[in-house]
C-alpha cells in the first residue's frame, strides 16, 4: 500500500491525558495500575482508571450519550487539540469526506449492567431513563464521536475484541485509498465495566497481581480503559504528517474462540502480511509494541510469532503494565505508543517484569532505551482468534 | 464519488418464513407469496461439536446463512476473508450476563463472557472453516447492513479478493426488547468478488454497483415486509434482495440492470445498481 499520512493522533489512559502526559510517563517508566475496584465490583486486581472521566460532562447537545465510556470518548478528544484538528480536516476535505471508524469491545455496556439493578419489581423493565441506542448499542461510541466532531462521512464501529482499534486503520486507508473519502478520524474507546471484570476473572485470566507481561509468574492482564484517536489524511491534504501508516496485517486464527493458537500461527501471518503490504522486510523494522498481555498463553504463543517472523534482536515490550490491558482501545492506545516512540527517539520500557521467563525468546526490553525509530510494529490479537499487526514510520 | 463494482457470486438466507435462499427467491420477487413464518435455523454441522454446544442463535443464523451462500458460490472458505456485521450480537446472551451481573454472587460463566464478543459468528465462522483468512465484524445500529456491504465492496476492490458478507440480528429477549424492539432473527450472506474474471465465467448471480447517495431508502412493496425490513436492520437489505431475486428467475434475455437505495447512515443512504452479470 501507499505510506498514508497521519496529521494528527492523542491518547489519554491510566498513565495521562494527551500526549504529553503519556510521553512523560512512559519515559519514567511510571504504571497507572492501580490495586482499586471499580464500580460495586469486588475482585482482586488492579486496574488502570481514567479518573478525570469522572469529572467529564458532556455537552447538552450531547447528552442523550451521556455514559462512562461517551465520556472517556470525549475527554480524548479535547486533548491536544484534536478536535481542532479534525474540524480543520472538515474544512478542507468536506464534512462528508471525512469517516469515523472506531473500535470498542463493550461501548456503554456498564449503563445497562447498572439499568438492570434497577428494574421494575412488578414489570422486570428497565428503567425510563436507559438509554440503549446512544450508550450500549456497540455503535453508540462511533456516533458519539462523529455528532461531537459534525463529521457526514462513513461510519462504523469494528468491534473484534482486543484487536479492534488497530483494525480500524485498515478500514480507513481502504476507504480513502478507492476515493470513498479524504480523512478519517480512526482509533479505540473501552471503559471499564462489569462483563469484562467478571468475565475475565471468570476465565481465571485477571491476575490478582499487577500484570506482568513476559514475566515466568505471569497470572494474567490487569484491564485498563482508554481512549485513542488518529486522523489519517491522503497526502495532497497532508501538509505536515506526524507518522506514517505504512501497513495493516489482519488474519484469524480459526482455531479457537479465547485461546490463541499455542504457536501464534495466525499472529505470525498478521505480521507477515503488514510487512508484505509495506513493501518492507523484516530487519527494517526497529521495535515492535506486543500484544503482550500477560496471560500465559498470549505470551508464549506470541513470543513463538514473533520470534518466527522477526528473529530474536529485535527490541520489543509490552506497555500494558503501564496502561493495563485496554482491550478494545488498545490497537489505538498502541499506535499512539509508537507514535510518540517514533517521534521522540525512544522505545518504552515493558514493566513490572521481576523473573523473566527464560522460555521466550524474544528480545525484551525491561528498561527504556533511545533510539533513532524509522519503522515500528504493533500487535493487536482478540477472542475469536483476530489478529492485527501495523507497521508504523516516522514523520519526514 | 466512487462506484465500487462487485459480482455476487452466491447468497444465504435465513428469515421468517425465508428458508434459503432458492426457496425464498419467489417469495421476494412477488412479495404477496410470501406469509410470515418462525425463522428456522439450522443446527450448524461444520463446527466441531464442543463449539456447537457453546454457539448461540446469532452464531448458528451466521453460519446457516454463510454456508448457503459459499456453497452457492462454489468458493474455497478456507481462504475467503469475511466481513460480519450484526446490530446488537447474541442478544440472549447479554441478556444473561446482565442479568448474572445484578445479582450478588455474579456468577459469570467462562462461556457466556466468551460468547459476549460482537465477532463471536466469525470467530465460530473461522473455527469451522479452519480459515486463517482476515476477518472483521461491524455494528452501525440500524445501517448494519449498509455498513457492512459498504465494507465488503471495499475489501472486494481494495485487496482484489472475494469477500463473504453476512448481516445477521436476533431479537433481544425482555427487558431489553422493550428498549431495542428488533422484529426477527434474520440472516442473509453474500459472497462478492471484484475481479472481472469471475463476472465472465458465468457464475455470478449479478454485478452490484455500490456508491454512497442522499436519498430516500427504498421500502418493500407489501406491508408486511416492509415491516420485517423496518423492524430488523440485517433485513434492511430486502430492497437488494429482491432485485437479485428478481435476477435469479426472471429471463436473462430480458434483464436489466435495476436501482435500490438501501438504509445507511441517515441522511446518506446507499445507491446499489444490480445489474446482469457481464452487463454493468
Amino acid at each position: 500500500m501507499k505510506p498514508l499520512p497521519i496529521t494528527d493522533y492523542t491518547v489519554t489512559s491510566a498513565i495521562g491525558v494527551g500526549r504529553d502526559a503519556t510521553l512523560a510517563s512512559l519515559r519514567a517508566a511510571r504504571s497507572g495500575l492501580r490495586r482499586r475496584q471499580f464500580e460495586t465490583a469486588e475482585l482482586p486486581a488492579w486496574l488502570g482508571q481514567v479518573d478525570a472521566a469522572d469529572e467529564v460532562r458532556l455537552p447538552e447537545a450531547l447528552s442523550a450519550f451521556d455514559c462512562r465510556n461517551n465520556r472517556l470518548a470525549w475527554l480524548a478528544l479535547q486533548a491536544d487539540g484534536f478536535a481542532q484538528s479534525v474540524a480543520q480536516a472538515a474544512r478542507r476535505h468536506g464534512a462528508g469526506r471525512v469517516g469515523v471508524f472506531l473500535g470498542t469491545s463493550t461501548s456503554g455496556i456498564l449503563q445497562t449492567e447498572i439499568a438492570y439493578r434497577h428494574r421494575d419489581p412488578a414489570s422486570g423493565a428497565l428503567p425510563e431513563d436507559f438509554r440503549y441506542e446512544e450508550t450500549h448499542n456497540t455503535y453508540s461510541v462511533a456516533r458519539f464521536v462523529r455528532e461531537a466532531l459534525s463529521l457526514e462521512g462513513p461510519a462504523v464501529v469494528v468491534s473484534t475484541a482486543c484487536s479492534s482499534s488497530a483494525k480500524v486503520f485498515a478500514n480507513a486507508q481502504r476507504m480513502i485509498d478507492l476515493g470513498l473519502i479524504d480523512a478519517a478520524v480512526v482509533g479505540g474507546v473501552d471503559s471499564l465495566c462489569l462483563t469484562t471484570l467478571y468475565g475475565f476473572n471468570s476465565l481465571e485470566l485477571l491476575s490478582p497481581d499487577i500484570c506482568r507481561p513476559w514475566d515466568a509468574a505471569r497470572k494474567g492482564l490487569s484491564i485498563g480503559e482508554a481512549a485513542a484517536y488518529a486522523l489519517l489524511e491522503r497526502e495532497a491534504g497532508a501538509s505536515d504528517a506526524r507518522g506514517w501508516l505504512l501497513g495493516v496485517g489482519e488474519t484469524s486464527d480459526g482455531h479457537h474462540m479465547s485461546s490463541p493458537h499455542p504457536q501464534g500461527a495466525g499472529a505470525a501471518q498478521a505480521m507477515r502480511e503488514a510487512l508484505a503490504q509495506a513493501g518492507l522486510a523484516p530487519r527494517d523494522v526497529n521495535y515492535l509494541n506486543l500484544h503482550g498481555t500477560a496471560t500465559p498463553g498470549n505470551d508464549a504463543a506470541e513470543d513463538i510469532a514473533v520470534v518466527e517472523v522477526f528473529g530474536t534482536d529485535l527490541p520489543c515490550s509490552s506497555t500494558k503494565g503501564a496502561t493495563g490491558h485496554t482491550l478494545g482501545a488498545a490497537g489505538g492506545v498502541e499506535a499512539a505508543v509508537c507514535l510518540l516512540a517514533l517521534a521522540h527517539g525512544f522505545m518504552p520500557a515493558g514493566l513490572n517484569r521481576s523473573t523473566p521467563d527464560a522460555t521466550l525468546r524474544c528480545n525484551y526490553l525491561d528498561a527504556g532505551r533511545d533510539a533513532a525509530l524509522s519503522v515500528v510494529a504493533s500487535n493487536s490479537f482478540g477472542f475469536g482468534g483476530s489478529n492485527a499487526c501495523l507497521l508504523l514510520g516516522a514523520g519526514r | 464519488m466512487s462506484v465500487l463494482s462487485v459480482n455476487v457470486l452466491g447468497v444465504g438466507l435465513r428469515g421468517p418464513g425465508l428458508e434459503g435462499w432458492e426457496k425464498s427467491a419467489p417469495l421476494l420477487r412477488d412479495a404477496a407469496l410470501w406469509r410470515a413464518a418462525p425463522t428456522v435455523i439450522p443446527a450448524p454441522e461444520r463446527l466441531p461439536s464442543a463449539e456447537r454446544r457453546r454457539s448461540g442463535a446469532i452464531v448458528k443464523l451466521s453460519i446457516a446463512a454463510a454456508e448457503e451462500a459459499c456453497v452457492a458460490a462454489g468458493i474455497d472458505t478456507r481462504s475467503l476473508a469475511t466481513v460480519f456485521t450484526s446490530s446488537s450480537g447474541d442478544v440472549q446472551n447479554c441478556h444473561m450476563l446482565c442479568e448474572a451481573l445484578a445479582t450478588p454472587e455474579r456468577a459469570v460463566s467462562p462461556t457466556r463472557f466468551t460468547n459476549s464478543v460482537h465477532n463471536a459468528p466469525a470467530g465460530y465462522w473461522h473455527i469451522a472453516t479452519a480459515s486463517r483468512a482476515p476477518s472483521t465484524s461491524l455494528c452501525a445500529f440500524d445501517a448494519s447492513f449498509g455498513a457492512g456491504l459498504l465494507e465488503a465492496a471495499a475489501q472486494c476492490v481494495s485487496l482484489a479478493r472475494p469477500v463473504l458478507l453476512v448481516a445477521a440480528d436476533v431479537p433481544y429477549p425482555q427487558p431489553l426488547h422493550a428498549k431495542r424492539p428488533v422484529g426477527e432473527a434474520f440472516g442473509v450472506a453474500m459472497v462478492l468478488d471484484a475481479s472481472p474474471a469471475s463476472g465472465s465465467s458465468g457464475d455470478a448471480l449479478a454485478r452490484l454497483q455500490v456508491s454512497v447517495s442522499h436519498g430516500q431508502p427504498e421500502r418493500c412493496e407489501t406491508p408486511s415486509l416492509e415491516s420485517l425490513r423496518a423492524q430488523v436492520p440485517a433485513a434492511r437489505a430486502l430492497p437488494l434482495l429482491r432485485l437479485l431475486a428478481q435476477l435469479a428467475l426472471d429471463d436473462p434475455r430480458g434483464a436489466q440492470a435495476r436501482r435500490c437505495t438501501l438504509e445507511y447512515l441517515a441522511p446518506a443512504t446507499l445507491d446499489v445498481v444490480v445489474a446482469p452479470k457481464g452487463r454493468a
